[in-house]
């Protein structure tokens, strides 16, 4: 394979502390390398805004639900049909794509990383056939364990060695990426019609709460040294008043690890909720920012963006509490031993106050958390909306006159419920390069992958987007940016053009990363009595049929690490 | 050799625990499995190679002549009909809807003639449902309706439900109820704490008195619904609403009756109900082994479980007409390639008699009575025997199942890709 020279890029990568030094980018066999080598191929990206590649570390793609999402929803396929052209297969679907269509339409935007954000280990495999339909991103896995019952047993005898042996067995067999945590202990209760409240409440039938849960994970998550934290979606979600639980949970997060945050909270739109029915919400992202900002944490949006969508999330019970409210339809899947989860259409209005009020908490997040390593973008795709809006997203963090003009067609009551328009800050184009791929980078630990930056020795993942920063004032012309952010005029992914203009032009062949942490053999959970007990009794798959065989990773990257146990 | 822990791909229940003892590349002994899976491990006699139809005979060809003369058949159609994949792993059936895609043709699993009404109805009211093991470990009430498991789904009760213990419930004989719903007194009836007989034809009727009693108005209704007493209909929904976890399973006794789609929306909604007050859960009972897979893999890759239309280009899904009976029925499809089925059997009379008017091609490892109809047939490495994939069990689980024997057949996925290849190697592309 020839290399690449790309030339006169306007380049920002906040991991490299370059802010916008026009440069040239050397690529060879997939690397960003010192010298390109003979007659590379040349890409003149002279005003154009050149980033690494962007990474998505908190979206539902791949696996069980998200495919019953599709399953469910002929009117959704219906939304976003394009055929066979070129290299490129028959795509449906407008906020729960098809797998190519998902894989084109974040290529087209200049991501070649997903982080899938739930996988139940039970039907991983499923998660990692979609992983190979969506060829043209690198994709990772977090891994469920919000209502493991080996997990709970541990937690509730104190033992945080067996609670990290088992996540090791776990993320090894079924080849997953972190430690996923949705509505920890309230997936359990589902399995009865129920929920948890609160943090300290008692998981039925289990003697343990989510607290305990929670801070008994974080420890077990830096015992096995995994390159990801905690990756926790808090109790209560949805529910107005929930910014306490919110809160609460923060406290309990201690700094273990200098080179990233030991929690990271997602969707944190979803969680920052005063007031205490849907008569009275209001927006507290203040107080969440406040108690974030400096501590070991780092959240996503899960920004809010007005039209229809489809929820999906291993929290069954509260999609039900939001079926309760919108009754249109509703799909529930609750994983055995392990966790649930929901489906729900809905229709985010801007004639709805509650949907208001949801949509400024987001921005609000974004705009008052001081440092955009701690606050990255996302909209919970599809949950908050499908991805595609992330480019109209970016405009409104960048514009305060856009946030003006829509202001202006939302319930006039936004504004006193939340403090959107009364915040100046508009965001620099360094602050959505850190938000959109190196913040990401960072906080999944994976800049040693060469993910999230362009210094030599990167992974050549490249997005080069129409857009010049020293031309364009993103305060106002809103339209350029959000074409701009639409449509690069280059995706490289590991060294090879992969779209152009919005097309894709060649096939894919991504990698998926899962980590392994080696632990002693006397905490080898395969060998356990109690813990092979419960495939012998109480699940319906056996054990040595549970594992993710090789054949489903064709490119995996394995990172290892060496558990201090 | 005796293996372990071998994947049963006979029906939805896809038992995961057969011990098999292999001797001499064959099968010999299949233990822990029910009858149908001896049958189908012990009872296997293939046909030896593919097979091109010449006047009234068959012609022996090899497998490089058969991809082309398939690929030529495909070609050559205006409108190809790939159907069947209910027995096929899912790297196959990957293959299949990229092959239609390519082809601008029709793909269309078995549902269309089991389970499509189920997959009509979730679309319109959603699928409230759950892993087998979440029943096994937690119900105390398990309903079946239309479905009688004993003889279709043998180990179903004794895997997941009726005999088997989970974790919250000890002594499953005594601490489960099991009510059985039918038209008539099936081997599961006897079985049942409760036997609810419907008049056939009235299971809609019954669902709706079951939702208005959950709902508090029994006052609407008379005193005998289809055939079944108002006390006894009472007595039920009493019991379902004091159900610590419910489940539902439905068969096609319920699907494939008159109000079809409808019976299992009305079901899903009873199930919606009684979760103001329990926990319920409600799932199909998918015949197939694999049948689910084809639902899931059409899915991933072009947005809908069955009935995938792409001869405009774009996937077009309108089921009751790009369903495959309606469109043999219509005569519509020019050639038919099948996969992992056995249509000649179990489709109606006219579409039999279309398929046997235009070139079919058929994938299938044994002579059945689709090989009558057929024009060339491959056979090919049986999933779970001597071919290994994925398959996803009735309630979605994905699992492996094993190559126990070498073999000299190609497995369905070979055989497709070599088509697939030539196909677009001709289309330029
Ligand atoms: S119940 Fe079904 S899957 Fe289980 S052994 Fe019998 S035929 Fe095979
Ligand atoms: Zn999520």
């Amino acid at each position: 394979m020839s290399g690449i020279l790309v030339r006169n890029a306007f380049v920002i990568d906040p991991i490299k502390r370059i802010s916008g030094e026009v440069m040239d980018i050397a690529i060879r066999d997939g690397w960003v390398v010192e010298d390109a080598g003979p007659d590379p191929v040349v890409i003149d990206a002279s005003g154009c805004l050149t980033l690494p590649g962007g990474i998505d570390s908190h979206t539902h793609v791949c696996g069980t639900k998200v495919n019953f999402g599709r399953y469910m929803s002929p009117e959704d396929m219906r939304a976003g049909r394009t055929a066979r052209r070129g290299v490129m297969h028959v795509t449906s679907g407008y906020s729960v794509p098809t797998t190519f269509g998902n894989s084109y339409r974040y290529s087209a935007m200049g991501y070649t990383t997903l982080l899938e954000g739930a996988m139940a280990p039970l039907e991983a495999r499923h998660t990692h056939e979609e992983f190979t339909a969506t060829p043209h991103q690198d994709m990772l896995a977090n891994t469920l364990f919000d209502g493991n019952w080996s997990v709970m047993e541990a937690v509730r005898d104190r033992d945080i060695k067996r609670v990290a042996a088992i996540v090791a067995w776990t993320l090894s067999a079924v080849k997953g990426f972190a430690i996923k945590l949705t509505n920890p202990g309230g997936t359990e209760a589902w399995g009865w019609g129920q929920d948890v409240r609160g943090i300290h409440d008692q998981v039925p039938h289990f003697g343990v709460t989510p607290a305990e849960i929670i801070s008994a994970m974080i420890e077990a998550n830096e015992i096995l040294r995994l390159p990801h934290s905690v990756h926790l979606h808090c109790n209560n979600l949805g529910v107005p008043g929930n910014y306490r639980t919110t809160l609460a949970t923060i406290d309990l997060v201690p700094d273990l690890n200098p080179l990233r945050q030991s929690l990271y909270l997602t969707h944190a739109q979803f969680h920052a909720y005063g007031g205490s029915t849907w008569r009275d919400i209001d927006s507290r992202a203040e107080a969440i920012c406040q108690a974030v900002n400096g501590k070991p944490i780092v959240m996503d949006m899960g920004q809010v963006m007005f039209g229809r969508t489809t929820t999906m999330t291993a929290d069954g019970p509260m999609e039900w509490k939001l079926y309760m409210l919108h009754h249109n339809k509703w799909s529930n899947h609750d994983v055995e031993l392990e966790t649930g989860s929901g489906i729900i259409p809905v229709y985010y209005s801007r004639k709805s106050l509650v949907n208001c009020v949801m949509w400024a908490i987001g921005l609000e997040l974004a705009l008052l958390t001081n440092d955009p390593w701690q606050c990255l973008l996302s909209t919970d795709n599809p949950n908050g909306a499908p991805f595609v809006k992330y480019p109209e997203i970016i405009a409104l963090l960048m514009s305060r006159r856009y946030r003006e003009q829509e202001g202006t067609l939302l319930d006039p009551r936004t504004s006193h419920r939340t403090a959107i328009f009364s915040i100046d800050r508009e965001l620099s184009w360094e602050e959505i390069a850190v938000m959109t791929r190196a913040g990401q980078a960072k906080a999944l630990g994976i800049t040693g992958l060469g993910k999230g930056h362009l210094g030599v020795g990167a992974a050549a993942d490249l997005a080069i987007y129409p857009l010049d920063p020293d031309g364009i004032d993103p305060a106002v012309q809103v339209q350029e940016v959000i074409a701009g952010f639409s449509r690069t005029k280059y995706t490289i992914k590991r060294g090879r053009v992969v779209a152009r203009d919005g097309e894709v032009i060649v096939e894919g062949a991504n990698a998926t990363i899962w980590s392994r942490s080696d632990v002693p053999s006397q905490y080898d959970m395969g060998q356990d009595p109690a813990f092979t007990e419960k495939f012998s009794q109480y699940y319906t798959v056996r054990m040595k049929n549970y594992p993710v065989q090789e054949a489903y990773l064709p490119r995996g990257v394995c990172i290892r690490t060496e558990a201090a146990l | 050799m005796k293996v372990v822990d071998v994947v049963c791909p006979f029906c939805g229940c896809l038992c995961d625990d057969l011990v098999v003892e292999v001797c001499d590349e064959k099968v010999v002994k299949v233990e822990n499995g029910c009858t149908l899976a001896s049958e189908k491990f012990l009872g296997d006699h293939r046909l030896q190679s593919p097979i091109l139809r010449e006047g009234f005979g068959w012609r022996e060809i090899g497998y490089e002549e058969a991809i082309s003369v398939a690929a030529d058949i495909l070609l050559a159609a205006d409108l190809p009909l790939l159907y069947g994949w209910s027995g096929t792993h899912g790297e196959a059936q990957s293959v299949g809807v990229h092959l239609a895609e390519v082809l601008g043709g029709v793909i269309d699993n078995t549902s269309t003639v089991c389970h499509g009404p189920s997959i009509l109805a979730i679309q319109e009211v959603g699928h409230p449902g759950c892993t087998l093991g979440q029943v096994k470990n937690r119900a105390d009430v398990v309903v079946y309706w239309g479905a009688n498991a004993i003889e279709a789904h043998p180990r179903h009760m004794s895997r997941y439900t009726t005999f088997t213990q989970g974790f919250f419930v000890k002594d499953a004989h005594l601490a489960r109820t099991v009510i059985v719903v039918d038209t008539r007194r099936t081997e599961t009836a006897e079985i049942a704490d409760e036997f609810v007989q419907v008049e056939a034809g009235y299971d809609y009727e019954i669902l709706s008195a079951l939702r208005a009693i959950v709902r508090g108005r029994e006052d609407v209704i008379s005193g005998a619904v289809g055939g079944v007493a108002k006390t006894q209909l009472i007595r039920v929904a009493e019991i379902c609403k004091r159900a610590k976890f419910g489940a539902i399973f439905f068969g096609l006794g319920l699907t494939m009756s008159a109000g079809k789609h409808k019976n299992i929306r009305n079901a899903i909604e009873l199930v919606e109900e009684l979760n103001r007050h329990t926990k319920w859960t409600i799932s199909p009972m998918r015949g197939h082994w694999n049948v689910y897979g084809s639902n899931e893999v059409f899915t991933w890759i072009s947005g809908y479980p069955f009935a995938v239309d792409f001869s405009r280009g774009i996937a077009f899904y309108n089921p009751g007409e790009t369903t495959s009976v309606d469109i043999l029925r219509r005569g519509e499809c020019d050639a038919c390639l099948v996969v992992g089925s056995d249509p000649g059997a179990h489709l109606p009379r006219a579409c039999a008699a279309h398929l046997a008017k235009i070139p079919t091609i058929q994938l299938d490892p044994h002579v059945n009575a689709t090989t009558h109809l057929a024009t060339l047939q491959i056979p090919v490495a049986v999933s779970g025997i001597d071919a290994e994939g994925t398959a996803y069990r009735m309630d979605g689980v994905p699992i492996r199942v094993q190559k126990l024997v070498e073999t000299k057949f190609p497995d369905d996925t070979e055989v497709l890709s070599a088509i697939y290849r030539r196909v677009r190697e001709v289309k330029g592309q």
